[in-house]
């Protein structure tokens, strides 16, 4: 088998594309699970969700599929584009009339446009978030509670002093909420126990020793992003436009499935009268569905 | 019927082209669309003009000369057949028809209406054959059992006519649906199945080298194709091409 078959061919590249895109759909599902964590509200949602991010960022079996998908992305988009090159070179002189409609879908004859808006939105979402949570730039999962607190003793009495003490906990990656930073609202008196370094290890002010780890807070990020903070308070004055963008981008993803879906099959030479039917459904249930439930996670975190 | 013709024009290879209007009169809807073709041209030469090139041979839809880019669509509106077999009564009085020849890199236009479907002989060239001993003692084919669903798929799959339409409808000008017919029709047959993956392989290079595009499987060709050859070729040149990519030596 020389080189040239396997990535020159058409019928090779095209086995390329229907493996990286069927890779994809499988990372789609997998994403979609994760991210459907983010319809659930409260502190359990957002801890859920965060130590999820941190799992997916540190398990040695994920890191290796997310390189694969990595590659697959690049591969696919790639491969896609060069072939739609080709394609384009294939007939230089257009016709005056052309009633495609007559003969195929709109989305068949438009996979790399399609493609292509699909790898805008890939870039875009990875510097919303992606590159956030593995460059930094997002805060530590922590959580306020007002504490009514002795703070002294009255040397008359003897009797304690309590006052209202804003206290921030750090949630450790073994599950336990370090209290870190005492604050008294009505003088600004701050304190802290830990140092923080390197965005989320905790370590002992006086020991200088690695006391704990805490999680990136990826949670709060993504309701920022689109809308809310942590008090539920509107937040990113462009988040309607990114919501906007978000749900195209689905809808374009959505087209690019019903296509794709069962075409990848075809490339693949899996095609048989007692199957072919079942998969056509399949793809296009899964085309419609998968993009819908994506693109629901924005609005539902605008509204609510 | 009166009818207004636009029509490629284009004198030589070299020649640029353009679409020329004739507006034409008197047309039945019994006739053919060649006959049409044969009224305007006899018009033409009566006013000591060049007649439009089209190819044609066997009137009949079996010999796959005939083509035509008609308002759009390959061997024009109707279903499984050439244009030869395309009647004039699917059109309207009054109607404007586009005409046009195949559009594609590998079938570079001749004259007018005319392209050079060689690409297509070449293919066969690299590949579309047996290879059966004739110095006498042959083998009768039909002493060789063979399945009749196979037999059938591969009749089937020999009624492509190689005319070319496939390609012209394809947004891709792929030639997939013709070299998975050709590929099908001998790969289901014993005869077929000794050469099998080297024939894969030479016929998918030479269709690659004469500048056809890629499939993405629009489906568009077996929609086209006047002979209704299924996209189950495709699927089936597909696994055929893996086969012969991964042990061919
Ligand atoms: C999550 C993202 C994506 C998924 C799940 C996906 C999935 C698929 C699938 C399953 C196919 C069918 C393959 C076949 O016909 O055999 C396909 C085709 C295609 N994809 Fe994607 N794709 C994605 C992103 C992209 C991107 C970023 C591009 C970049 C430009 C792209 C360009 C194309 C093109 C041009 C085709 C048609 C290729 C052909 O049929 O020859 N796709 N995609
Ligand atoms: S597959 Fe159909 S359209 Fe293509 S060359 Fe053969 S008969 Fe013509
Ligand atoms: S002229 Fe022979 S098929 Fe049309």
């Amino acid at each position: 088998m020389s080189k040239s078959v396997l990535l020159k061919s058409s019928i090779a590249k095209k086995y390329w594309m229907a493996f990286t895109g069927l890779f994809l759909c499988l990372f789609l599902v997998g994403h979609l699970i994760g991210n459907l964590q983010l319809f659930a509200g409260g502190e359990e949602g957002r801890r859920a969700f965060n130590e999820y991010a941190y799992f997916m960022q540190h398990n040695p079996l994920i890191k290796v599929m997310s390189y694969v998908t990595y590659l697959s992305i690049l591969f696919h988009a790639i491969d896609g584009i060069l072939l739609a090159f080709q394609n384009k070179k294939a007939r230089p002189i257009q016709y005056a009339m052309d009633n495609a409609a007559s003969n195929s879908s709109s989305a068949s004859r438009k996979m790399a446009i399609l493609g292509s808006i699909i790898l805008i939105f890939i870039a875009t979402h990875m510097v919303n978030f992606w590159a956030k949570m593995h460059f930094g730039g997002l805060q530590l999962h922590t959580t306020t509670k007002t504490v009514n607190m002795p703070i002294g003793q009255n040397p008359q009495t003897g009797e304690y002093v309590n006052e209202d003490i804003e206290v921030s906990y750090i949630l450790s990656i073994k599950g336990e909420y370090l209290d870190h930073k005492y604050k008294n609202p009505k003088t600004g008196e701050t304190q802290e126990r830990y140092d923080i370094k390197h965005e989320t290890m905790v370590y002992d002010k006086s020991s200088k020793l690695k006391v704990s780890e805490g999680y990136k807070d990826l949670h709060t990020a993504v309701m920022t992003f689109f809308g809310k903070d942590a008090q539920g308070q509107k937040k990113n004055q462009y988040a309607l436009i990114a919501i906007l963008f978000y749900t195209l981008s689905m809808a374009v993803l959505s087209f690019h499935l019903l296509h794709g879906f069962a075409a990848a099959f075809q490339t693949l030479g899996l095609r048989h009268p007692r199957y072919t039917p079942l998969i056509k459904m399949f793809g296009i249930i899964f085309a419609i569905v998968v993009p819908a439930l994506f693109a629901l996670i924005p609005l539902y975190i605008f509204i609510s | 019927m009166k009818l207004t013709l636009k029509i490629w024009r284009q004198n030589s290879a070299t020649d640029k082209g353009q679409m020329v209007t004739y507006p034409i009169d008197g047309i039945e809807g019994d006739m053919s669309f060649l006959e049409m073709m044969d009224v305007l041209n006899e018009e033409l030469i009566v006013k000591g003009e060049d007649p439009v090139a089209f190819d044609h041979d066997c009137r009949e839809g079996i010999c796959g000369m005939c083509s035509l880019f008609i308002n759009g669509e390959a061997h024009g509106p109707d279903r499984a057949v050439t244009t030869c077999q395309l009647h004039m009564r699917k059109f309207n009085d009054g109607d404007t028809i586009y005409i046009e020849p195949w559009r594609a890199k590998a079938f570079p236009v001749i004259k007018d209406l005319v392209v050079d479907r060689g690409a297509f002989d070449r293919i066969m060239a690299s590949g579309g054959f047996v290879s059966v001993n004739t110095s006498g003692n042959t083998v009768d084919a039909n002493a060789i059992p063979i399945s009749k669903i196979d037999a059938d798929k591969a009749f089937e799959a020999a009624t492509c006519i190689g005319c070319g339409a496939c390609v012209a409808t394809c947004v891709n000008a792929s030639a997939m649906l013709y070299v998975a017919a050709k590929v099908s029709q001998l790969a289901l047959l014993p005869q077929g199945k000794v050469e099998a993956k080297e024939r894969v392989l030479n016929m998918v290079k030479t269709m690659d080298e004469e500048g056809f595009g890629n499939c993405t499987n629009t489906g568009a060709c077996a929609v086209e194709c006047p002979k209704e050859i299924s996209l189950d070729n495709i699927a089936r040149m597909n696994r055929e091409y893996f086969k012969g990519m991964i042990s061919a030596e």
